[in-house]
């Protein structure tokens, strides 16, 4: 499914992180377009 | 959703074709999964970011989807991912993504 | 020559109750003007000073009682715990008329103008404060003038009491017209920052009796970044802090690190003192009037009052053994290396997991593990669920992992409920990241059952968009005479 695909790693601090999802996709073989890790607190 | 993250999604839907795109989002609740699924599929809810009337109807799934961890190898999973799949409630923010993608987008 | 071993003398920390700098906040600051309506019921939505001492966290953040005896919430609206007073075990709560004064009495700078009337009503209170002979009250005299022509000057910022949003109560001037680094809203932001540490500092000092002038060093670690626009992080808070507390003999600097910051100081301080360098060294932080009012828009959608209406303030003093305070484990000191990656569980392992493997100490010996504590009925209606209980559930899940506890479920949650607590600190992410449990620490380990407690922080670097990654830090407090081979009767 991933693939080939262009990823938007949307991460959170108290989930899981920009970096952490980012790792994963281009694992699967996705080009990671763009990381962020957001923090509400 | 940070209004820059906002930013570089709208300019890659823009410059990718949308069907190109899946979103991958990591939040640790369904409430803050539901407004992270809404902001890319719908628009920005809070009417506050670049995506605030934009219905870009992108493909989003959290990371802990049973059909993203199919495509990770089970080594970078366990490094990247491990227990976090154990605590958050998976069942509930996939829940709460899949509300949103079963709403139709308008024209 | 034999280290000394460094110990927790003593921690305190205070409340800024200000309802009427609420609107100051980086969040209204910002949303109030976009949204005019909103104001009104923004400041129908402020607390009472009475409500926020009865407010059951406040009071566990005081030291009135332990984390682990909070009522069942809801909080707001609940009754006030027994013994429910403004001043309490760890420190004290201050209304904002007192406070608007501790400003002026910190400001070295003619940066704050106080009406006569509001200068009258705060010299009147802070001359009758428990600390009164150490504040510098001349300063309120020197400060008092017609705040409402000062708030009208370019770049001045009108300050108000309560929800009292008619008269002008003070007024902050800018010290620069052309740098943003020495804007009203900053300058307000360094001083509020500056009179809870330095509020924060003198009843630590008072509670354990230390001399002012025998404390050799001060480490700052609250959030605010003072400086000018050539260095917008300049520092020094923690010099600051000291001169207005009487720390005559001291000196002082700041460690950044987001919200991490208070363990890397606690450790750096304790590592001082056990180095020899210096005798006794103080740990200080001061509120984040930036995020006062941060999530008013769930606190308002929820029907709730805006309960992110104080200022924190906390002070710790590390000094050589004394045969009685908490020791201060430099052996047990984790941290979140780079190569550790940005993963949550990668770096808790790092933080809660190997040092305690290193060390041969099994997680369930632990008896307390402070970590992020931010009060969740703060953060759930912003939708940033319940801080401290997922760090709980992911401390327990590598506790299983790790084969310290069951793997299962119920043996996870007993984990959870034995050795975590509810969270109870205001939402300024320094003083929830563990600084917190200090006092409450300090009280277990000494008085209370307790013979280790560790203190883990996270930052989240990322926010200043240098790096992807997170830091963290970790450190275990001991019961004093707890060492195997020590007979000390009273370590137990």
């Amino acid at each position: 499914m991933l693939a080939g695909k262009t990823v938007v790693a949307l991460g959170e601090r108290d989930g899981v992180s920009g970096p952490a999802i980012a790792a994963c996709a281009e694992a699967a073989g996705a080009t990671v377009a763009f990381t962020a890790t957001e923090c509400f607190v | 959703m940070d209004l820059r993250s906002q930013e570089a999604i709208l300019r890659l839907a823009e410059s990718h074709g949308r069907d190109d795109i899946v979103v991958i989002i990591g939040a640790p609740d369904p409430e803050s999964a539901e407004i992270a699924a809404e902001t890319v599929r719908l628009g920005d809810p809070t009417y506050a970011g670049p995506l605030a009337g934009a219905q870009l109807g992108l493909e989003v799934f959290h990371v802990l989807h049973e059909e993203v961890q199919a495509d990770v190898p089970p080594e970078v999973w366990d490094s990247q991912i491990g227990v976090m799949a154990d605590i958050l409630d998976v069942d509930g923010i996939n829940a709460a993504i899949e509300e949103i993608r079963s709403r139709p987008l308008d024209g | 020559m034999t280290m000394p071993e460094p110990v927790l003398l003593g921690a305190t920390q205070v409340l800024a109750h200000v309802p009427g700098l609420a609107i100051h906040g980086s969040k209204p600051r910002r949303e109030l003007p976009r949204h005019p309506e909103v104001e009104g019921a923004f400041l129908a939505a402020l607390r009472s000073f009475d409500d926020a001492v009865a407010y059951p966290p406040h009071q566990v953040f005081l030291g009135a009682l332990h984390p682990r005896q909070l009522p069942p919430r809801p909080w707001v609206g609940a009754p006030a715990p027994d013994g429910t007073s403004r001043f309490g075990p760890a420190g004290e709560i201050m209304p904002d008329h007192e406070f608007l004064g501790l400003l002026a009495a910190v400001d070295h700078f003619g940066l704050v103008t106080l009406d006569p009337a509001v200068a009258e009503q705060a010299a009147v209170a802070l001359a009758a404060h428990p600390l009164a002979k150490h504040l510098d009250l001349d300063r309120i005299d020197a400060a008092t003038g017609d705040a409402a022509a000062v708030a009208t000057r370019p770049g001045s910022l009108p300050l108000h009491l309560g929800t009292d949003h008619g008269g002008v109560a003070a007024a902050v001037v800018s010290a620069h017209e052309a740098d943003e680094a020495l804007s009203a809203v900053v300058l307000l932001d360094n001083l509020a920052a500056k009179a809870t540490a330095a509020l924060a500092l003198l009843h630590v000092l008072r509670s354990t009796g230390v001399d002012p002038t025998s404390v050799d060093y001060v480490i700052g670690c609250g959030e605010e970044a003072i400086g000018d626009r050539y260095q917008r992080g300049g520092g020094n808070m923690a010099k600051a802090v000291a001169e207005v507390a009487g720390l005559t003999e001291a000196s002082g600097m700041d460690v950044k690190n987001f919200c991490a910051a208070p363990i890397p100081a606690l450790v750096m301080a304790s590592s001082l003192v056990a180095s020899g360098v210096f005798g006794r060294v103080a740990v200080v932080a001061g509120g984040s009037l930036a995020k006062v009012g941060m999530k008013f828009q769930g606190h308002l959608r929820h029907g709730l009052p805006i309960l992110e209406d104080v200022l924190g303030g906390a002070a710790a003093l590390i000094g050589p053994d004394d045969g009685v305070s908490p020791r201060v484990r430099l052996d047990s000191v984790g941290r979140h290396k780079v190569s550790a990656g940005g993963a949550g569980p990668q770096i808790m392992e790092a933080l809660a997991v190997e040092p305690l493997r290193r060390l041969g100490i099994p997680m369930a010996d632990v008896n307390d593990y402070a970590t992020e504590l931010h009060n969740p009925e703060i953060t759930e209606p912003q939708g940033s669920g319940d801080v401290a209980a997922r760090n709980y559930k992911l401390i327990a899940a590598l506790a299983a992992r790790a084969g310290s506890i069951v793997a299962d479920k119920e043996a996870q949650a007993g984990f959870v409920a034995e050795h975590g607590m509810p969270g109870f600190a205001p939402t300024q992410g320094h003083l929830a990241s563990a600084q917190c449990y200090l006092p409450h620490a300090r009280a277990r380990l000494t008085s209370g059952g307790g013979d280790r407690v560790m203190l883990l922080a996270k930052g989240s670097l990322f926010l200043g968009r240098m790096s992807q990654l997170s830091d963290g830090m970790s450190v275990l407090l001991e019961r004093n005479g707890n060492d195997d081979n020590d007979d000390n009767p009273k370590g137990r």
